[in-house]
């Protein structure tokens, strides 16, 4: 089943009578089959689209198509989408059976035929054993595979997950982001989840939307969309630890650094913002660059090591000084103080203009 | 907490203990060792002579012990679960018109700080047989004028005045106390019921009620004890005769307060403990079943 967004808006009212746009003037087409990350800060207007596409909001203009289907005006129960919640909502009262077989009651399926899907839903998130169990007698993880199962039961066309990992702890949270990619991969379901964790979000989707104030910044492969962001708010989004921004110009074909030349370009004279990711930057042995950082700080853990080198361009003394990050393979013995020559990956440095557009 | 300290423990709460003990306690318990009493006359200045059980018997055995009972359980046992359901119904309904609800809920919780025998006057003028509101009402419907409070009322009719008036009375605590259980649940379960396409009526009966049920049980005891002990409500509506025919309507409480102060204001002390025992015996009984089968029911 593929999504369609049209012109998507969602104004709120807030109480001093002001309007947000939450979701403005979205375009989006989400793909037959895939799992579909919808990604930014809170706030971004993530989850009003997906609670839009689920019907439990309404639009304040626009259109959804689930294929050339209209639902804009249908009302949630209507459309055929499974909703996992943020906390679940799973009722404490019935038991993890009775929870599974409640929208087959409604939906009136045939008492044998209901029992049999509640079981293979059971099966398929692998709770097979706990079907009389109280959601307060199990653990967050397993909640949340009955919360699926649930929206699952009923075959729909959608699955809609809100926040699905942040209720669960570090551990359960890997083991459980297996868990819905297995099950969307076994079903086949169209799936939309939501998340402010760009690492989540990158780990399982086949495609994020990046959202910011209620737009679509970037849609695409999670490692397109790391690899080449379409402006600096999506670039320092992705990536842990952060993009490094520095104030740049060019300069006569020339990329500057703080009057340190970091390579050659064919944009025109301008300044410029330039994100470098930490992995970005390569030692210079022969010391030849004229990149020149000292390190401040040094810190190896097994493979990796991170230089934490003053940012340049800040006045001496300041107090809160600003430091960037650079990774580098830890066979280097770099200590603290060391005068280090880099040059830059071309391909890990993006070049933006003072609006954070990327310069094309 | 350390021994020495103990004495400002109970410095504080003795106020509050002396008080129960003057009131309470001590009546309890007196209430029931005068229950045993023989020929106990205390206005007479007649001691107690000796210990009997002829006053349970004297009362069990009494045409308007058994009228009492009879009225106290119709009471009890049709208007507190006919009052539940309207005001569980009444509190949903509120939950669901937002805007006004506020205005809403200040009209039912009117008569919840209005005097009881006030009311009870008012509708005694309601139920009135030849300008009341209510025959007014049924004529509509081309019914014909009742004596629904009067000497000519017949016992169904009373009650049925009676139970009306009971329930509206009793329908503001209620609602208040289930509209503000009903904030407390979760919108997330609505949502979630929503798109699992429960129709109304199923999320009434399958989320609504049984996520209430705490409040249900509580409000269901309350009200039970509260309706067991009756007796406002019939002095309201039918003045200290009791009854459109003088003791039609007597209940439990009404006994008790006949034994103890009528008959030429002397009284029989121990006729109205035994009463009072009965009464604690039987509240004491239904409370405890209630909680047994409550509990089976409730489980989270």
């Amino acid at each position: 089943m593929e999504i369609r967004m049209e012109k998507l808006t969602k104004i709120f009212i807030s109480k001093d009578k002001k309007e947000v746009r939450a979701v403005d003037n979205v375009d989006l087409t989400i793909p037959t089959g895939k799992l579909i990350g919808l990604l930014g800060p809170s706030g971004c207007g993530k989850s009003t689209t997906l609670y839009l596409i689920a019907g439990l909001l309404r639009q304040t203009e626009g259109h959804i198509y689930f294929d050339e289907d209209e639902v804009s005006e249908m009302p949630p129960e209507k459309r055929g989408i499974g909703l996992v919640f943020q906390n679940y909502a799973l009722y404490p009262h019935m038991t993890v059976r009775e929870n599974i077989l409640f929208p087959l009651q409604n939906l009136k399926v045939e008492k044998e035929e209901a029992k049999q899907r509640t079981y293979e839903m059971a099966e398929l998130v692998g709770l097979q054993e706990m079907l009389d169990r109280k959601p307060k007698e199990l653990s967050g993880g397993q909640q949340q595979r009955v919360a699926i199962a649930r929206a699952l039961v009923k075959k729909p066309r959608v699955l809609l997950l809100d926040e699905p990992l942040s209720n669960l702890d570090a551990r359960l949270r890997l083991q459980t982001r297996e868990e819905i990619k297995r099950i969307q991969r076994e079903t086949g379901i169209t799936t939309v989840f939501v998340t402010h964790d760009q690492e989540e979000a990158m780990s399982i989707s086949d495609e994020i939307v990046v959202m910011k104030d209620g737009l679509i910044q970037q849609m695409g492969e999670p490692q397109d969309v790391y690899d080449f962001p379409t402006n600096l708010f999506v670039a320092k989004f992705l990536g842990n630890p952060q993009i490094n921004v520095f104030d740049g110009e060019i300069k006569n074909k020339k990329i500057y650094i703080d009057d340190m030349i970091v390579s050659e370009t064919k944009f025109p004279d301008q300044k410029i913002i330039i994100g470098i990711r930490p992995e970005g930057f390569n030692i210079d042995a022969e010391e030849k660059s004229q990149l020149v950082f000292d390190v401040n700080l040094v810190e190896t853990i097994g493979r990796d090591t991170t230089l934490i080198i003053d940012m340049p361009g800040q006045e001496a003394g300041l107090l809160d000084k600003k430091s960037f990050k650079v990774i580098v393979d830890a066979s280097y013995r770099i200590g603290s103080g060391h005068k280090v020559h880099f040059t830059v990956k071309p391909d890990k440095m993006h070049l933006f203009d003072l609006n954070g557009e990327l310069l094309k | 907490m350390e021994k020495k300290n103990n004495w400002r423990a109970w410095l504080y709460l003795a106020p509050m203990l002396i008080l129960m003990i003057v009131f309470i306690f001590y009546p309890l318990f007196n209430a029931f060792v005068i229950s045993f009493y023989k020929d106990y006359q205390p206005l007479l200045n007649q001691r107690a002579a000796g210990i009997t059980f002829t006053n349970y018997t004297f009362v069990w055995n009494n045409y308007f012990f058994k009228a009492a009972l009879k009225n106290t359980f119709v009471l009890a046992f049709v208007s507190v679960p006919v009052s539940i359901v309207l005001s569980l119904l009444i509190a949903v309904a509120l939950n669901s018109i937002p805007k006004v609800k506020a205005f809403f809920q200040t009209v039912f919780f009117l008569p919840y700080v209005t005097n009881g025998i006030a009311v009870g006057m008012a509708f005694a003028v309601i139920f009135n047989k030849n300008y009341g509101l209510f025959n007014a009402f049924l004529d509509w419907f081309g019914i014909e004028a009742y004596d629904w409070i009067g000497s000519t009322a017949t016992w169904g009719r009373q009650i049925t005045a009676l139970m009306i008036f009971t329930i509206w009375d009793s329908l503001a605590f209620k609602i208040l106390v289930f509209a503000s259980g009903l904030t407390n649940i979760d919108k997330q379960y609505y949502d979630a019921a929503k798109i699992d396409a429960a129709s109304r009526s199923t999320v009434f009966k399958r989320i609504t009620v049984p996520l209430l049920s705490p409040l249900i049980l509580y409000i269901s005891i309350t009200s039970m004890i509260g309706a067991l002990k009756a007796y406002n409500s019939v002095i309201g509506l039918f003045g200290d005769k009791l009854g459109g025919k003088p003791r039609d309507m007597i209940t439990i409480v009404a006994f008790v307060y006949q034994y103890r102060a009528q008959y030429a204001n002397i009284g029989y002390y121990s006729y109205a403990a035994a009463a009072a025992v009965t009464l604690f015996l039987i509240t004491l009984f239904f409370s405890a079943l209630q909680a047994i089968v409550s509990r089976k029911r409730i489980h989270y």
